[in-house]
């Protein structure tokens, strides 16, 4: 079964107390939606982290991309806030 | 010229400026970003997402390359614990053309803030800690690139 690495920044990370998880991957029709709506189901810092989707922004490997893509053939997917640096 | 530092270490700003005059184009602009105090404001954290920072600031820094005549760009980004009056980041740009220079700096800048994945979180005298929010008026100075 083929995997998909999860890794969390920021408040995301504070939320749910972890640096990522691995989950089976979802499917390459799967939106990153739907793996947040997948997670936030796990209750407690997830259902945190996730409560208000619009505040979350992600990445497919390494690459950003808006909550609507579909996963594809990604490795990696990263949940975070909006970026502050500089 | 290119460089792009992404670590925890301080950064000489003039040691890079000379570097980038040394190119001999007649032309440098740079901005440096400094931990603003105040506030009760007592550290600050950057985090950022390793695999990802590098890539992305190459993305941004071969973007400015292809839409100004350029000698010379460094991009520097400290993460880690940052106290007030520390620098954070440099962005340096050489030309022969001084308009060049200057744009091409406020560009990079300003795709920085919003582009690249670094999240700063603020530590208070008084104890309380909080992630800074992405502010609009950043989003709005990216769109003048476009």
């Amino acid at each position: 079964m083929l995997k998909l690495d999860i890794l969390y920044f920021a408040w995301v990370r504070e939320a749910i107390g972890r640096d990522g998880d691995t989950i089976d991957h979802p499917g390459a029709n799967a939106t990153i939606s739907d793996v947040i709506e997948q997670l936030s189901a796990r209750g407690d810092g997830y259902a945190t982290a996730f409560a208000d989707p619009t505040r979350v922004r992600a990445a497919l490997d390494q690459a950003f991309v808006p909550l609507d893509a579909r996963i594809e053939n990604a490795m990696e997917l990263a949940l975070f806030p909006p970026v502050t640096g500089g | 010229m290119i460089e792009i530092r992404v670590g925890a270490e301080d950064f000489d700003a003039a040691q890079w400026l000379a570097r980038l005059e040394a190119l001999g184009g007649g032309a440098v602009a740079s901005f440096t970003g400094i931990v603003r105090g105040g506030g009760g404001l007592k550290s600050l954290q950057l985090d950022h997402y390793p695999a990802m920072t590098q890539a992305q600031i190459e993305r941004i820094v071969a973007e400015a390359n292809a839409r100004w005549p350029l000698l010379g760009i460094v991009v520097i980004h400290r993460i880690g614990l940052l106290l007030p009056a520390d620098r954070i980041v440099f962005v340096g740009t050489a030309s022969s053309h001084r308009a060049a220079a200057l744009e091409s700096c406020a560009f990079l800048i300003d795709w920085l803030k919003t582009s690249a994945p670094f999240w700063k979180k603020e530590s208070f005298e008084d104890g309380q800690e909080s992630w800074v929010e992405a502010r609009h008026e950043d989003d709005v100075a990216l769109e003048r690139w476009r």
